[in-house]
């Protein structure tokens, strides 16, 4: 297991190497600059601007420059926001974006078995029927009409919850963008629950142990579940590593001051550093997410053996 | 006796606890929305009024905009200009202090301009300040940063010397990049200076914290000079870019101001909010320029018929939803030292009037229905308003004369890069945002000296000679004469048709007191309070 956990973080090396390569180049590859302003600057500002930021020198020797700067852990500069180095952006960031993601991540994951689980069992009542049409909903309306819509009926309209800001980092804060964040999650979820609890609850040993005169919940929850739940953790590793690197959309909606938003901006304001800096973010988010998720893979699937 | 003393001590303590107290529970703040992040709170980098906004709360400059958007002292209590005109003595005030306790002296004035020129500091907004005696020279590096025209002649008197007289310099030094730092500060804590706890600032109010894209906190400076008259005790600025949040959170009753909001909200807004609702008209022109070295374009008749065929009520009401007023000059309105802008001649009339003068001067020229064709082209930047005012304006080219109008768009830079390098076209949008509340920054745009900004090339001598004489010119009132007989002259010749004003859209809580709307946009925390 150690040794699989190894290999698995060595080869996340050339990966990343991979990943930071192609996004350096293909940002550059973009046209404009992160001075290039709808009101040009007098050609002498941006020469010494230009200068300031080494982004006169050949491209190649920019790259050897971030990248031995890079893993020293230093990401260099961002060159729309002045006052903070971009390690210091996302390191302010990302604690907010984080605990919004991660109770998101908990609410769509609760929620989405349970319901899943429940339509899966009453397969084709009512119940099931409604659940499974609200998920279509979740899942196709996008959380820029979710978000104000919540914000109009519970912030201005009733005046319980904040219609946006981190404050205090207190619940209320959370609960609206945290709704906003998980609701399609949360339907994905619970379609994937149900149709891998039918597909589990039709299993040959399932039938043996409700043969063998099993209690129905036992088998529902020791039994069925755990092959159910395979398709489930493969989808978390993704979506984990979505909702806890932040959502740009969300974000803005209730003005969060997560990282979200430094991905977009970045690219927006060709921001190249900013950008590098958010792209290696997830993609440690998404092989670190991978990894944890074939680990719970083999915990689940007594065929799966790391040796 | 220990034990009196002990009583006593807790006392005080009690006391002090009590009166600590209540004067919490009366903290004035302003929750001020503010449009977005600012990029920097470095003088010397910052170049947008989010910014501006936070910092001139946070500095005071040798002149500042009072609440009406009038140039008033700052730091500086006196001054006196020299008789040629190019010479300011400055008489900083005696009790100004910054936000540590230590004075603020000439050399931080004079250490902080030279920092903004110098070219290792690579300032976004240098140029602003070229006017000062071998400003332009330091910042591309062919003269030390010494030879900048800044002296402080003792602690609290500054000599500014320009390279020409500048009747506009006072306005110069309110713009947020002559804003001072602490040369002490600087010199101790390099880039860090702008980080809270560091900083060190000499406005009305200090920085407390800062959470990028959540809050910025100040608090009252109570070492400023004028603090007894500061009313608020903290100013928090929530930088919201999503201009529909920043709405929600002003209705939620989060925000007490709220900054730029999307013009079709108008009207909804004004049925809720009413009075709470501001449009305000600021220093920003909306324009086609003609290109006038091409036919038909070089024919002043042709130019004229097309400018005076635009509704501009029409694009004012309908497109704009009255977020932008209808435009007849190039300066607009609101300009202290200039008055009343020159309208152009037509401006007056009735549209119906005008159209029938327009078919009449276009015929004249021999273009259009029983002339030649009239074949134009509207360049404009993607965007979807300025794409609806290229629609309108070609229907009404088009039922006016006849004329065959197609539209082009690019991303905003292509478009002005395309002008800028001398591209040929035939009509183009363009806009122009004051730098600094003064008609010259706008009538200088048609100079034909001026490669990068005079898009249509147009070259009249006369015009350059009225702008020169401009320059030259040290009284005011006969200035300000010169320049409006400059921008009649241009109105008549109309290588450019102003369009729209644009305006400032605000909405100001009822709770907010000493809020005036202005041209140059200032709202200077200071002049402003909050009625519970």
């Amino acid at each position: 297991m150690i040794s699989f956990i190894l290999r698995r973080l060595a080869s996340a090396v050339p990966t990343l190497f991979i990943v930071v390569t192609l996004s350096f180049f293909l940002m550059r590859f973009a046209p404009g600059g992160p001075f290039n302003l709808e009101r040009p600057l007098p050609p002498s500002t941006m020469e010494n601007l230009m200068r300031t930021y080494h982004l006169d020198q050949p491209l190649w020797r920019q790259y050897v420059h971030y990248l031995s700067n890079a893993v020293t852990g230093d990401f260099g500069p961002s060159y729309i926001y002045h006052d903070n180095n971009v390690a210091q952006l996302i390191g302010k960031g990302l604690p907010y974006s984080m605990e919004l993601g991660f109770y998101a991540l908990l609410l769509a994951v609760v929620g989405g078995v349970i319901t899943g689980t429940i339509a899966a069992l009453k397969q084709n009542s009512f119940l099931d029927f409604a659940v499974m049409s609200v998920s279509t909903i979740g899942v196709t309306v996008p959380n820029f009409v979710v978000g104000p819509v919540l914000t109009l009926i519970f912030a201005i309209m009733l005046a319980w919850l904040p219609a946006g800001g981190w404050g205090d980092g207190s619940l209320r804060f959370l609960i609206l963008p945290m709704i906003a964040l998980a609701l399609p999650q949360l339907a994905v979820f619970a379609r994937l629950t149900r149709g891998s609890m039918i597909e589990a609850l039709h299993t040959d040993h399932i039938r043996t142990a409700k043969a063998y005169g099993l209690p129905s919940r036992a088998v529902v929850v020791t039994h069925a579940m755990r092959g159910a739940m395979l398709p489930v953790v493969s989808y978390l590793a993704p979506c984990a590593a979505a909702l806890l690197t932040g959502s740009a959309v969300v974000e803005t909606i209730f003005t969060i001051p997560g990282v979200g938003r430094y991905f977009v901006l970045g690219a927006i304001n060709r921001d190249y550093t900013l950008v590098m800096g958010t792209v290696i973010l997830i993609a440690i988010f998404v092989i670190l997410f991978n990894l944890l998720v074939d680990i719970l893979y083999g915990l689940l699937d007594p065929r799966v053996r790391h040796d | 006796m220990a034990s009196l003393r002990h009583n006593l001590a807790g006392a005080a303590l009690i006391c002090s606890l009590l009166m600590g107290a209540s004067p919490a529970l009366a903290e004035a703040v302003l929750h001020r929305g503010n449009a977005g992040e600012p990029q920097t709170l470095d003088q010397a980098h910052t170049s947008i009024n989010i910014e501006e906004f936070i910092l001139k709360d946070l500095y005071e400059g040798l002149t500042i905009y009072d609440a009406a958007g009038k140039i008033v002292p700052g730091a500086a209590e006196t001054w006196e200009l020299s008789d040629d005109g190019t010479v300011y003595t400055f008489k900083l005030r005696a009790d100004a202090k910054w936000s540590d306790g230590s004075p603020v002296t000439a050399e931080d004035f004079a250490f902080s301009l030279r920092r903004v020129e110098d070219p290792k500091t690579a300032a976004e907004y240098a140029n602003i300040l070229f006017p000062i005696k071998n400003a332009e020279k330091v910042n591309k590096g062919e003269l030390p940063v010494d030879q900048l025209g800044v002296k402080a002649v003792d602690e609290k008197t500054l000599e500014v010397t320009l390279e020409r007289p500048t009747p506009f310099f006072l306005e110069l030094l309110a713009h947020q990049t002559a804003l001072p730092v602490s040369k002490a500060n600087v010199e101790k804590n390099g880039a860090d200076f702008v980080k809270p706890g560091v900083m060190v600032s000499n406005g009305a109010f200090k920085l407390a914290s800062h959470v990028p894209n959540d809050s910025l906190t100040v608090e009252k400076n109570t070492n400023y000079w004028d603090a007894a008259n500061v009313k608020l005790d903290k100013v928090i600025f929530y930088p919201i870019d999503d201009q529909a949040a920043s709405v929600r959170r002003f209705e939620a009753k989060e925000m007490d101001l709220a900054y730029n909001f999307s013009a079709d909200q108008i009207d909804r807004l004004r049925k809720s909010y009413g009075e709470q609702v501001h449009v305000s008209p600021t220093l920003a022109t909306y324009y086609y320029a003609f290109d006038t070295r091409q036919e038909p374009y070089n024919d002043v008749r042709v130019r004229r018929a097309l400018s005076m065929a635009v509704d501009r009520d029409f694009l004012a009401k309908e497109i704009y939803s009255g977020s932008q007023l209808p435009s007849y000059s190039m300066v607009p309105p609101g300009i202290e030292s200039y008055g009343d802008p020159a309208k152009a001649d037509f401006g007056d009339m009735s549209q119906l009037d005008r159209e029938d003068k327009a078919i009449e001067l276009m015929k004249e020229a021999g273009y259009g229905e029983g002339g030649k064709p009239l074949n134009i082209e509207i360049r404009y930047n993607t965007n979807p308003n300025h794409e609806r005012v290229a629609t309108a304006v070609a229907d009404m080219w088009k039922n006016t004369f006849g004329a065959k109008v197609s539209l082009v768009n690019l991303d905003v830079s292509s478009h002005y890069a395309y002008l800028q390098e001398g591209g040929k076209f035939n009509v183009a949008r363009a806009g122009w945002v004051a730098d600094y509340a003064d008609a010259e920054n706008f009538l200088a745009l048609s100079l034909s000296t001026n490669k990068t900004f005079n898009y249509g090339h147009f070259e009249n001598a006369e015009f350059d000679a009225l702008m020169k004489k401009s320059y030259e010119e040290q009284d005011p009132a006969a200035r300000s004469k010169i320049l409006h007989e400059a921008e009649t002259l241009l109105m008549k010749e109309q290588p450019i048709a102003p369009l729209l004003t644009q305006a400032d859209l605000w909405l100001v809580s009822e709770r907010v007191q000493g809020w005036v709307d202005n041209a140059p946009n200032a709202h200077l925390s200071k002049f402003l309070s909050i009625a519970e």
